[in-house]
């Protein structure tokens, strides 16, 4: 159940955007598709949705082939990344679309409008028109008009690509508990792996128009299948012959047992945290290596631009080797 | 800062009056002068206007003119919006080609489409003569003749209004249409058509204004045969060749009214939708 993609295929032109895609996204769970500009990720969902073909394989939503189902008959929920609002017609207008074109009675697509603005907190802006309302708010009355139509799944192209940091923190806080709330089979496509691995149930890495890993947040971050899916989830350092994520480096002032050691080259602070740039005495290393440490450990280990330093990962690191 | 609202606010120097000047020289000699002579003509010695109304080749002419103008507009209404959604929604091989085919109507002397028109639906050595001659229907000399002509001349006008407006509009919301379960048909009417209401307005007026000035193009296919193929602005020639010089005015003066009228609508309508 849920959505079930078998041997998806699509190419445009020369350009291949997916190749062989197999996947199972299960029933009322919240599923990312990560991965970076023009891996695919986008092209999958509108394949989902129905906007767009693939050039061959199948499409099933909740056990129904869809893949030859057009769009306007999938009963799928469709959020763009630029919302995509009706110009012309008030927020409620918007949200009532799908309900007017199922001719719904006028009482019940009256009630069901109220409920789902009340849900994405327009009640105040029904009878606004979309340019009157921020980024954020418009969409939110895109989520809800794709709520309305009661959608077996809901599909969003990087939702909340187009907003500003602050408003996007907050929306996806909201999405998480309003997915929480609906539990609608939910995909939404992001290139930012902060977001899928605060809001997503499961993770779909999707690179060069390939599956590179499918886990949880969990899972993904603590056991990259590859390179691609260890640098693309967080930042990643080389210390000796490994690739290791900054924050997962031991670094000591007093000589001791160490993969790598030389001087604090850099050091530059954001927040909290401090990253520094060791450059290795050891010639065979030419790439200085990124620590992540807070300001506390900082001050305790009382550091400073220019000391030397002793390097190793510390016990539990997730590593890989260099290619 | 300083800068910024210089150009905003530019000081008026002497310059900058002797450019007002010239420009406004420019339109009076040029636009409001003589049509305002057109105006104080039709009205001096005695009203021509009324005189020219109780004319019955007059009165024809305006109602051919206003038939003509009505189907010519309509035929280009409905092309012009399906012409542009598929120039701007699909690709095809000849998209190019048919883009710049679409402007040969306006760089075309009309008269040349004229001579055209007479080539391919003339009833007597026409390319479909034979074929027209059997179903005893006549194009050329005859009001089909007339609106083909006209609608030919301002074809490209509803098109070059929509089409940035729909490329600017994008697929976006008629894709959100579809995916909420909306048909192509319901798409079309509640989504693509309120978008590009107000260029299909302006190109529908402007097409109506076009239509009625049409003179070259329907010289020719129409045969200008008086109370039957003959339209307004063939009046105005005709009167004013044969001395009727008032009736020429007066009917002058009607096309420059609706015209004017049709625009003047226009400009009220569209701000109070823009709220």
């Amino acid at each position: 159940m849920g959505i079930e993609i078998s041997g998806v295929n699509k190419n445009f032109g020369d350009f291949v955007a997916l190749r062989d895609i197999d996947l199972t996204i299960p029933s009322g769970g919240l599923t990312a598709l990560l991965g970076p500009s023009g891996g695919g990720k986008s092209t999958l969902l509108r394949i989902i949705a129905g906007l767009e073909t693939s050039d061959s394989g199948t499409i099933e939503i909740e056990g129904q082939d869809t893949t030859r189902v057009p769009a306007q008959r999938r009963n799928v929920g469709f959020v763009f990344q630029h919302y995509a609002a009706f110009k012309h017609m008030s927020v409620a207008k918007n949200v009532a679309f799908g309900l007017e074109i199922r001719k719904r009675p006028k009482a019940e697509i009256k009630r069901r409008v109220d409920e789902l603005l009340e849900l994405v907190h327009l009640e105040q802006f029904a009878h606004r028109l979309p340019a009157q309302l921020s980024g954020g708010q418009r969409q939110r009355m895109a989520l809800a008009r794709a709520l309305a139509i009661e959608p077996s799944v809901l599909l969003l192209d990087e939702p909340f690509g187009a907003l500003d940091a602050k408003v996007r923190k907050e929306l996806r806080d909201w999405l998480r508990r309003l997915h929480d709330e609906v539990h609608v089979t939910t995909v939404f496509v992001t290139h930012d792996q902060e977001e899928a691995l605060e809001v997503a149930d499961s993770i779909v890495v999707i690179n060069d128009g390939r599956i590179e890993q499918i886990g949880t947040p969990d899972d993904l971050y603590d056991k990259p299948a590859s390179e691609f899916v260890l640098s693309f989830l967080g930042p990643v350092t080389t210390l000796g012959d490994k690739l290791i994520r900054p924050h997962d480096i031991e670094i000591s002032r007093l000589e001791q047992a160490a993969v790598v050691d030389g001087p604090i080259t850099r050091w530059t602070r954001i927040g909290f945290e401090i990253r520094l740039e060791v450059t290795p005495t050891d010639p065979r290393y030419t790439e200085p290596v990124q620590v992540t440490v807070t300001r506390s450990e900082a001050t305790a280990l009382d550091l400073h631009q220019g000391d030397h330093v002793w390097l190793r990962p510390s016990v539990g690191a997730q590593s890989l080797p260099t290619p | 800062m300083t800068e910024l609202s210089t150009v905003r606010h530019p000081r008026r120097t002497r310059a900058t009056y002797v450019r007002r000047a010239i420009v406004l020289a420019y339109l009076f000699f040029l636009v409001v002068w003589p049509v305002s002579l057109v105006v104080i003509h039709t009205f001096s010695d005695g009203n021509h206007l009324v005189a020219a109304l109780q004319d019955p080749v007059v009165v024809f002419a305006l109602q051919m003119t206003v038939v003509v103008a009505f189907w010519a507009v309509i035929i280009n209404t409905v092309f012009g919006v399906g012409m542009s959604l598929l120039l701007v929604r699909y690709e095809f091989p000849g998209k190019g080609l048919l883009n710049s085919l679409l402007d040969l109507p306006l760089s075309v002397s009309p008269v040349v489409i004229g001579l055209a028109l007479l080539l391919a639906y003339g009833p007597r050595d026409g390319t479909f003569a034979p074929l027209l001659g059997a179903i005893d229907f006549q194009v050329i000399f005859s009001v089909p003749g007339i609106i083909m002509a006209t609608a030919f001349v301002s074809l490209p006008l509803v098109i070059r209004e929509i089409v940035p407006v729909l490329q600017e509009v994008g697929t976006e919301q008629e894709q959100a249409a579809r995916s909420l379960g909306a048909g192509g048909w319901q798409t079309f009417r509640r989504i693509t058509l309120p978008s590009i209401r107000w260029a299909l307005v302006y190109g529908v007026v402007l097409s109506l204004a076009r239509s009625l000035g049409e003179f070259g193009a329907v010289k020719i296919v129409s045969g200008n045969i008086t109370q039957q193929t003959q339209t307004a602005t063939l009046v105005v020639e005709d009167k004013y060749l044969e001395f009727e010089r008032g009736a020429a005015y007066a009917t002058s003066f009607l096309l420059t009214l609706i015209a004017v009228a049709a625009l003047v609508i226009v400009t009220i309508l569209r701000p109070k939708e823009k709220k």
